[in-house]
């Protein structure tokens, strides 16, 4: 690479050759950055466009040139109008919300409890931190052993314990039956065992964050409070939480984000079988099992969309409001 | 607990000197019962999370030392009835050959990319937030914009394109391709990473250097990344967790080679059949396991605060 003098061993007067000498040095340093992003990812995504208008199938890969098809909106009409993929968006919304919604709530109950200091404090921390940390495939493998109707502990306990006719196939099982008060309750199995799983792995992303900025968080509002007779729970509600409200919409964001995109975790678990198929498993199965490479690219951008319109609406009418009565 | 009783008590205590003595008692006791019921609360709650989340690694370490036979007997028992036996380690390790599984080949594969990984991602971000936080050109505001392009969108849209591509060029089915993917996903965070460090180290030092006749190179490599170590550290484990644990691209590009598999790919590919035994895939997931939870251990405060510093100002 080469290398630009630095501005403190130039002369003074030649300022306006050394901001440009700076200038060239920046983007030199960050050149290998800029090629490996836009090679291997902003023109990737441009590219999926291109695909998306392409009738291109997996076996015609190597002789199709890039531009060589003819550009058509048949993939996007056979994505749109394939029977279940109505369903997978809801799924996919259900999954995003709830589990969005369960995981930051469970990391934000965590990093309560674990705020002020006591003896373990720092291995209950970390062993919070396990189900975010450890891979994704040996989780659910662990996962999907514990309810495996006949080898899984969950089954074994709940014949045990608390005396289960017959073992409940929580990954197969589509809908099951809940008898609530003698009223039977029908409860989408898998999709729920799904979702659990999700505020399982990922409440751990929340907690560090909330934890992060409760440490940081002035002690005098609080002692105030306390001394004006507030009590623990009223000091929480009017107290912390609004000082919390900031870091809690960022998880919203980046949360739903992930979580509406995400892919292994479902496959993994159920391979989107038993009403879990969410958009990215069914993207996923548009490529390998059709070998729709095209589809496969429309429904992509399909999802892609749909998450673009989800968030501005919620940055139009959640985030533009609230920031209108008190800026967060 | 509504925002009206807040207030009257709030402000009702400031003008009545007087007050106190009758006043008192009501806030207090129900002050004494918030605090109780929250002591054992907390206590209850803490003990639910330590269970939830260190359970279903206790229950991997569990099969992984019971046979399958034990365990189809006895599925529900929290202890090895029947002692310990470590023979799905040894059949998970053994290749194929040898009647086993094949999962050091494996263990190869994830750490050669992992490390590979690491070493180019350093490469690559140290020069880029080195000049992000030190140095003036255009664009320098605007680079974020494109790093956030690589989470704002679902992994599967970015693996279509790059499946074709890989598959064109010839890199699909080859740990350099995957290496590559990695790098460009984790690019944008230990930039992040490693910009937020760098602005905390004093620019004079490096002007010191300069006036030295120091070149750029030299001031990196012998001024701000000595100071930087910490944070590349934590930098390193970042990348070295993500490459090791990532699924989808590896199932895309190295699936039809089974010489090729990564740790990872190989559990889950085996994990679907019938004819290994749970156990033994049990032993497999210690082994994906562990040295990530070693690590993390080992520098879980250095990954932490490397990760979430900046989150503090909200």
């Amino acid at each position: 690479m080469r290398e630009a003098p630095l501005p403190a061993a130039e002369a003074p007067r030649r300022t306006r050759t050394l901001r440009q000498q700076e200038a060239r040095a920046g983007l030199a340093l960050l050149s290998p950055t800029l090629v490996v992003v836009l090679a291997v990812v902003v023109l990737p995504i441009l590219w999926t466009v291109l695909i998306a208008f392409q009738r291109l199938r997996l076996r015609d890969l190597r002789r199709t040139g890039i531009f060589g098809a003819d550009l058509t909106l048949r993939n996007f009409e056979t994505v749109l109008t394939s029977s279940g993929f109505l369903d997978a968006l809801k799924v996919t919304l259900i999954y995003s919300i709830v589990g969005t919604t369960l995981s930051i709530g469970l990391g934000l109950v965590a990093a309560l409890v674990v705020r002020k200091p006591f003896r373990g404090r720092t291995l209950v921390r970390a062993s919070m931190l396990l189900p975010y940390v450890a891979p994704v495939v040996a989780v659910t493998f662990v996962w999907q052993v514990m309810l495996n109707p006949e080898l899984g502990i969950v089954n074994a306990l709940g014949a045990d314990l608390l005396g289960w006719q017959d073992p409940i196939p929580f990954l197969d099982q589509r809908t099951g039956t809940l008898s609530v008060l003698g009223v039977d309750l029908g409860v989408p199995t898998a999709l729920v065992v799904v979702i659990l799983y999700q505020a399982w792995r990922y409440f751990p992303f929340s907690f560090l964050f909330i934890l992060a900025r409760l440490q940081a968080l002035p002690g005098e509002l609080d002692e105030a409070a306390r001394v004006d007779g507030a009590t623990p729970l009223q000091r929480f509600r009017y107290i912390t939480l609004p000082q919390l409200k900031g870091v809690i919409a960022l998880l919203t964001v980046l949360r739903f984000i992930w979580t509406f995109n995400e892919f292994d975790d479902v496959y993994l678990l159920t391979q989107g079988g038993a009403g879990t198929e969410v958009v990215s498993v069914r993207v996923f199965r548009y490529l390998t099992g059709r070998g729709d490479v095209g589809a496969a690219a429309a429904l992509s951008l399909v999802l892609a969309a749909a998450l673009a319109v989800l968030l501005l609406v919620y940055f139009r009418f959640f985030v533009g409001r609230s920031s209108e009565a008190e800026a967060i | 607990m509504s925002r009206t009783g807040l207030d009257t008590e709030v402000t009702g205590r400031r003008p009545g000197v007087e007050a106190p003595p009758r006043r008192a008692a009501r806030p207090l006791s129900r002050e004494v019962v918030e605090t109780r019921v929250l002591g054992v609360l907390k206590w209850v709650t803490i003990a639910f999370f330590v269970v939830a989340t260190i359970f279903p690694f206790y229950y991997m370490l569990l099969l992984s030392v019971r046979s399958i036979e034990d365990l189809a007997l006895d599925p529900g028992a929290l202890w090895p009835p029947r002692g310990v036996s470590l023979d799905a380690f040894g059949e998970v390790l053994r290749s194929v050959d040898d009647g086993g599984q094949g999962f050091v080949t494996f263990l190869r594969n994830s750490g050669v990319i992992a490390i590979g990984s690491v070493v180019a991602t350093l490469l690559v971000s140290i020069l880029g937030a080195y000049a992000i936080s030190r140095l003036e050109f255009f664009g320098r505001r605007q680079v974020h914009f494109l790093f956030l392009a690589v989470y704002l969108f679902p992994a599967i849209l970015l693996a279509i394109p790059l499946f074709v591509l890989f598959t064109r060029i010839g890199l699909r089915g080859s740990l350099l391709g995957l290496t590559i993917v990695y790098i460009s996903q984790t690019v944008p965070v230990t930039i992040h990473m490693l910009r937020n460090y760098f602005a905390t180290v004093p620019a004079s030092l490096e002007e010191a250097a300069a006036l030295d006749g120091a070149t750029r190179l030299q001031i990196i490599r012998k001024v701000a990344l000595p100071l930087a170590k910490p944070a590349i550290m934590a930098t390193s484990l970042f990348v070295f967790m993500i490459a090791w644990n990532e699924f989808l691209f590896a199932l895309l590009f190295l699936v039809e080679d089974r010489g090729r598999w990564t740790v990872s790919l190989g559990l889950s590919q085996l994990a679907g059949s019938i004819e290994v035994a749970k156990t033994v895939l049990m032993a497999g997931s210690v082994i994906l396991t562990v040295p990530i939870i070693v690590l993390f251990f080992a520098t879980e405060r250095l990954l932490v605060e490397g990760l979430t510093s900046g989150a503090e100002k909200g």
